[in-house]
């Protein structure tokens, strides 16, 4: 739905030049919620705007639904805006006009005229649960509520894709699961699209489908969730799953045991102990819920050698469960 | 020498003050009124025309906006540096070739209108710059023609400031009236002029400031409420309390204590 093929940007000349994206190719597939965490100033921002065009990469193409929304202007650019919404993380609303004048300003940049608009502007206040708001200015508002019309501003124009530029990072954290719940049923409900930027672990773990890492500009990692945490090395697992750090234990191994869904509810570990004779101790564990399932990871030190690590690896494989050596 | 007991002193006191307020409100108002009309687009393209703003390629051309940035930026402080009473004298041609004279109250509006008119332009380039960057990006996000930008974001939200500078601009054509007695303006600046310095008449100086005095102040407090009503801050008088009480319980989540209505799910209480 969304293809980012190898975009690059820059801002400034020379020596002072920052590079924003460096080399970024990345896939959304359609009706998926993908995240793209990293720290402030890793290029997220700039990537996600890539893909309205509010930013000009200086290389590379983004293809929206098959439209090269890079090779668009003017009136073809507006169109295609039409069918991409955008949240931002500090609301943007217009101060003095009403919620509802607010959401109305999406369907008049469409061109909906009269009663209609005011008609799906309501509609759509509803559909975030504060049609009867819709006279109030957004100072009236909580940050939650503002974000609720923020929502409805970005989906009024019927949107295929909606882009959320950390839309939940100045909310507390109850009304930031509250939001997230609100995109997660909207894009069911609507068929959405939705490529998110966030640096909150939180927010990828509550509903994205897929995910990628970035840093100084680039993606170092990106794939489906439940790709990733099954995947030895992973950063974005390693920061789902805080295990602590592998330190060298003599005479030890270090096997990290990641397990999903119903392998989680089974004493594997215990079971590992017994039939191998092990004196196995648990140097940290992290169990999470992820997208509404049960995941966790645990981090083992196995007293043996190389092949002993093997045979634990081969019996927690074979018992439904991703494990892997961590050399330290 | 005015005679203040002679018995007509008073009546023509009345008489001169009365036409002298006329002739200031009326160069004023108009002057008001052509600054606006040329002033508030001028002052957002100087803005919009600047790089990355909304009119930064006008026509789809980069160099165009900027051309107009440059030369609109250029003769704004052109204006602004000029000498009001040099620009008065310099005009007399331009005014003479417009109205067929230069003598008297209304070709008098010319200048004090083109001493307004960069004056104003800045007002509105401040009142446009404040508004917040983040509206822009939210109305461009959802592809909104340039005009819709101007009409639904960018004057609603700089309506309050530029009410306000009007106000500031309207004190300060009043202020420039009274030079106009120089070019065979009326007004009550030179009802101070003839009456006052030159025939030593201290009541008309006295009269004429409580008028400007009282006439700032009436257009300050119009504009000022003007410029409240304009913010959005309070909707209607009667509702403001409840309201304001309100949006305060509902930022303070954590200390909601009225039933949450309908659709009100951000509450913690629920």
């Amino acid at each position: 739905m969304i293809t980012i093929d190898h975009v690059s940007r820059r801002f400034g000349d020379g020596l002072d030049a920052v590079v924003a994206l460096d080399d970024v190719s990345i896939e959304v597939q359609r009706g998926e919620i993908f995240g793209v965490v990293g720290q402030s100033g890793a290029g997220k921002s700039t990537l996600l705007r890539t893909v309205n065009a509010l930013e000009r990469p200086d290389s590379g193409t983004v293809t929206v639904d098959g439209t090269v929304i890079t090779g668009l202007e003017g009136a073809a650019l507006r169109q295609a805006r039409h069918k991409i919404g955008m949240v931002f993380q500090h609301f943007n609303l217009v101060g003095n006009r009403t919620v509802a004048q607010n959401v109305e300003f999406a369907l008049e940049a469409v061109g909906v005229k009269g009663d209609e608009r005011r008609g799906r502007a309501l509609e759509m206040l509803d559909l975030v649960g504060l049609a009867h708001r819709a006279k109030d200015r957004p100072a009236q508002l909580s940050g939650g509520q503002r974000q609720r019309v923020g929502i409805a501003r970005a989906l009024a124009s019927q949107p295929d894709v909606l882009l959320s530029d950390e839309a939940t990072s100045a909310l507390d954290p109850e009304t930031t699961r509250q939001i997230l719940d609100l995109i997660k049923r909207l894009s069911g409900e609507l068929g959405l699209t939705v490529l998110l930027i966030t640096h909150e672990m939180d927010v990828v773990k509550r509903i994205c489908d897929s995910a990628a890492l970035m840093e100084q500009g680039r993606v170092v990692e990106q794939g489906a969730l439940e790709q990733l945490i099954r995947t030895p090395g992973s950063r974005v697992a390693a920061e789902l799953f805080p295990v602590g750090e592998a330190h060298y234990t003599p005479g030890h191994r270090i096997i990290d045991v990641t397990y999903t869904g119903l392998s989680a509810d089974r004493p594997v570990i215990a079971q590992l102990s017994r039939d191998f004779g092990l004196d196995v101790s648990i140097l940290g564990a992290a169990l999470e819920t992820i997208r509404g399932h049960q995941a966790g990871r645990t981090r083992l030190a196995v007293p043996g050698d190389a092949s002993v690590a093997l045979k634990v690896i081969d019996r927690l494989t074979s018992q439904g469960v991703t494990a892997w050596e961590v050399h330290p | 020498m005015i005679d203040p007991a002679a018995p007509e002193f008073w009546p023509q006191l009345f008489a001169v003050l009365l036409e002298g307020t006329w002739e200031t409100l009326y160069m004023t108002a108009i002057a008001m009124a052509i600054t606006f009309v040329v002033g508030l687009p001028l002052g957002i393209v100087l803005v919009g025309t600047e790089p990355g703003r909304f009119l930064e390629a006008p026509l789809g051309q980069r160099w165009l906006g900027r051309a107009i940035n440059a030369v609109l930026g250029f003769v704004v402080n052109l204006g602004r540096s000029v000498p009001f009473i040099v620009l008065m004298i310099a005009l007399i041609p331009v005014t003479r070739w417009l109205l067929g004279s230069f003598i008297g109250t209304g070709p008098a509006i010319v200048p004090l209108t083109l001493v307004a008119i960069p004056f104003f332009v800045r007002v509105v380039e401040i009142a446009v710059r404040e508004v917040d960057p983040g509206l822009f990006e939210a109305a461009e996000s959802l592809g909104a023609s340039r005009w819709l930008v101007v009409r639904r974001v960018l004057l609603p939200q700089a309506w309050p400031a530029i009410a306000l500078g009007t106000a500031t601009t309207v004190t300060s054509i009043i202020n420039f009236s009274a030079m106009v007695g120089v070019v065979g303006g009326g007004g009550l600046g030179n009802v101070a002029l003839t009456y006052g310095m030159q025939r030593y008449s201290a009541l008309h100086i006295v009269f004429v400031v409580i008028i400007l005095f009282v006439i700032v102040q009436v257009v300050q407090w119009l504009l000022t409420r003007l410029a409240r009503r304009l913010s959005g801050a309070t909707p209607a008088a009667g509702r403001t309390a409840r309201r304001t009480e309100r949006a305060a319980l509902d930022l303070d989540d954590a200390s909601i204590v009225s039933a949450p209505t309908r659709g009100d799910t951000d509450s913690p209480t629920r």
